[in-house]
């Protein structure tokens, strides 16, 4: 019984090491000159410490909405593209006009100007 | 693998929809300064145009499409051409209302038809995924269109309000259905029926998971204990979206009823019943008790609505589920006043906010009592055209609000819940005092404003023609009857 979770156990054991052995290698290996910048926290763009009440520029979040949106339309094409030659003329069609939705969405996006930075 | 090429002809009414909607959006993006009227206009053509191919393309038979799971039906076709004559009624009755306060764009048309393909579409699931999706179509865009006045913080905090409980509600509902998954192995709602006659199927989790159907589509149509968001979002929303929140949805929420409970767990009716049963007492009694205390015509209105959903949930309660071995109309007669109820609120819901948008005019909000006052003084006819729906929704005779009610308790009664329909009419008799309120207000107290009422004359035309039909109907009721009778007859067959 328990040989059959053998496989998890060496998942974990691979997966821990993944995770410590590259950090412990760059600590014995690799050279170590730190300066305030190197050591402060990394945060996307912000302070990383200050208050939380703080005005942002919005439209960063609207172009980081429409990647998303976009991004997720390649991850519907990517499993379409390797099968479309069992799913034929029909699977196709269905995807063009999944395509043809999404272009007038895009059509919007551009003429109501949120794409333009300034 | 090979797909068939799906029957697209019984959803030709959603697909031309859906191209409507873009074509609105891109007439939109594209029109010049002198063209603001195209997509009004455009979206009144859309809706008069599906409800022509959905006439034109209704049969007799019951057809399943998409790997059976759209369906096209008697019922489907009875609710959903009352479904576009509501939202047409909205669209003409929110237009100077809108412009008056800088929110008529482009994207009302496109929230509301798209709300529209989500409620086709709910109304029509032959399964649980499609109508999750029209669901949350529908959700999406009336969240949206809640918040469409962005200035005001009370319209961002309803809209707010309504996202999280909203998302809520969607969560129960998709975890009772997976929970019925996991029990039956099948999301297809005629199939859920089938297994469920089967011996080895796990009751238990079934009902476990018939708990949060119950409790999400109680959250939907907004019937107590899951009534909190209703009173917030009637009031904080500009009152032309109030008028779309408070008629169409409640359509596809009975169809969701219907194909939830009635058309998928037939057998489970015994504990379903139970707990409608307790939701529409409990409606009932708040919703009418409740909106005495109201100041806001809006949130008067909102428990005025909890109290309707209630006495629909009775009809529910009442119908005898003789599991398909015979199929015949009388049966089905407790379900069809529940229908018949659900289209007469409608009706009534699309008048009374249709006469407050009248009361509107630039910088004017009419959504307290005060602003009703002297009604009769202004003007004489909407004053009566507002009584008739008041006078309707308390249940009095001739209106449809009448026959709705009498229908519903005529069902109670015969399913021998005599104590239900006792209290039922005692909490609609307590209930009366708040419309007939109105009434005293229009009729016998002085106007605070005298101002004349500015509205287009086909907003005024609709609006005499809406109050019309609610005092045709409550003078003929039978035919509408008899066709939710027929239409719930065949789809249970």
């Amino acid at each position: 019984m328990l040989i059959e979770y053998f496989p998890i156990l060496l998942f974990i054991l691979i997966g821990i090491g993944f995770g410590f052995v590259p950090m412990i290698a760059g600590k014995l290996v690799g050279p170590s000159k730190p300066d305030p910048e190197k050591l402060s926290p990394y945060e996307c763009g912000f302070e990383a410490f200050e208050d939380t009440r703080m005005k942002f520029d919005v439209r960063y979040y609207l172009v980081a909405i429409l990647f998303i949106l976009f991004d997720l339309e390649i991850a519907f094409l990517f499993p379409w593209a390797i099968v479309l030659e069992e799913i034929g003329m029909f699977g196709f069609v269905a995807m063009m006009i999944f395509l043809g939705i999404l272009v007038v969405g895009f059509i919007y996006e551009w003429k109501k100007g949120a794409l333009d930075w300034e | 693998m090979n797909f068939p090429l799906p029957d697209f002809f019984p959803a030709s009414a959603e697909i031309f929809v859906l191209v409507m909607a873009c074509v609105v959006l891109l007439a939109d993006l594209f029109k010049s300064e002198r063209q603001g009227w195209l997509p009004y206009l455009l979206t009144l053509a859309t809706l008069a145009g599906a409800l022509a191919i959905q006439v034109g393309t209704a049969g007799a038979d019951t057809t399943l499409t998409f790997s059976g799971m759209f369906v096209d039906d008697r019922l489907s076709d009875v609710l959903k051409s009352c479904l576009y004559i509501t939202v047409f009624a909205v669209v003409v009755y929110s237009r100077d209302y809108l412009m008056a306060r800088g929110l008529e764009r482009g994207e009302y048309y496109l929230l509301v038809l798209f709300a529209t393909l989500g409620m086709q579409v709910m109304i029509s699931a032959n399964h649980f995924l499609t109508l999750y999706l029209g669901l949350e179509l529908l959700s999406l865009a009336i969240y949206a269109l809640v918040a469409l006045d962005r200035e005001s913080a009370r319209s961002t905090e309803a809209a707010m309000k309504y996202f999280v409980l909203g998302a809520l509600a969607s969560g129960l509902l998709l975890y009772g259905m997976s929970m019925i998954y996991g029990a039956t192995g099948t999301l297809e709602i005629s199939a859920i029926a089938r297994k469920l006659s089967d011996p080895a199927t796990n009751m238990d989790v079934l009902r476990f998971g018939l708990v949060f159907l119950v409790a999400g589509l109680a959250f939907k149509i907004g019937v107590v204990p899951f009534h909190m968001w209703i009173p917030d979002v009637y009031h904080g929303a500009p009152t032309a979206i109030t008028l779309l929140i408070g008629s169409a949805p409640k359509l596809a929420g009975f169809s969701m009823a219907i194909r939830l409970l009635v058309d998928g767990l037939p057998t489970l009716a015994v504990e379903w019943q139970q707990m409608l049963m307790m939701l529409a007492v409990l409606s009932i009694a708040l919703g009418n008790v409740v909106a005495i205390a109201q100041t806001n015509v809006k949130r008067m209105l909102a428990y005025s609505t909890i109290s309707h959903m209630g006495f629909m949930l009775l009809g529910l309660v009442s119908g005898v589920i003789e599991l398909r071995a015979s199929g015949d109309i009388q049966l089905s007669y407790a379900f069809g006043s529940a229908m018949f109820y659900t289209i007469a609120y409608v009706l009534m819901s699309a008048a009374a906010f249709g006469v407050l948008l009248l009361l509107t005019r630039a910088g004017v909000e009419a959504e307290t009592l005060d602003d009703l006052k002297g009604l009769n003084r202004r003007s004489p006819w909407f004053a009566a055209v507002l009584m008739m729906v008041m006078f309707s929704m308390a249940g009095i005779p001739f209106f449809i609000g009448f026959f709705a009610k009498l229908a519903v308790l005529q069902a109670v009664v015969a399913a021998g819940y005599l104590y239900t329909a006792v209290f039922a009419v005692m909490l609609s008799l307590i209930g009366a005092f708040f419309y007939l309120r109105v009434v005293k207000l229009m009729y016998f107290d002085e106007p605070l404003d005298t101002a004349p009422l500015v509205a287009s004359s086909e907003m005024r035309a609709l609006l005499s023609v809406n109050a019309l039909a609610i005092a045709v109907i409550g003078l003929m009721p039978q035919s509408l009857l008899t066709l939710c009778a027929t239409a719930l007859g065949q789809a249970m067959k």
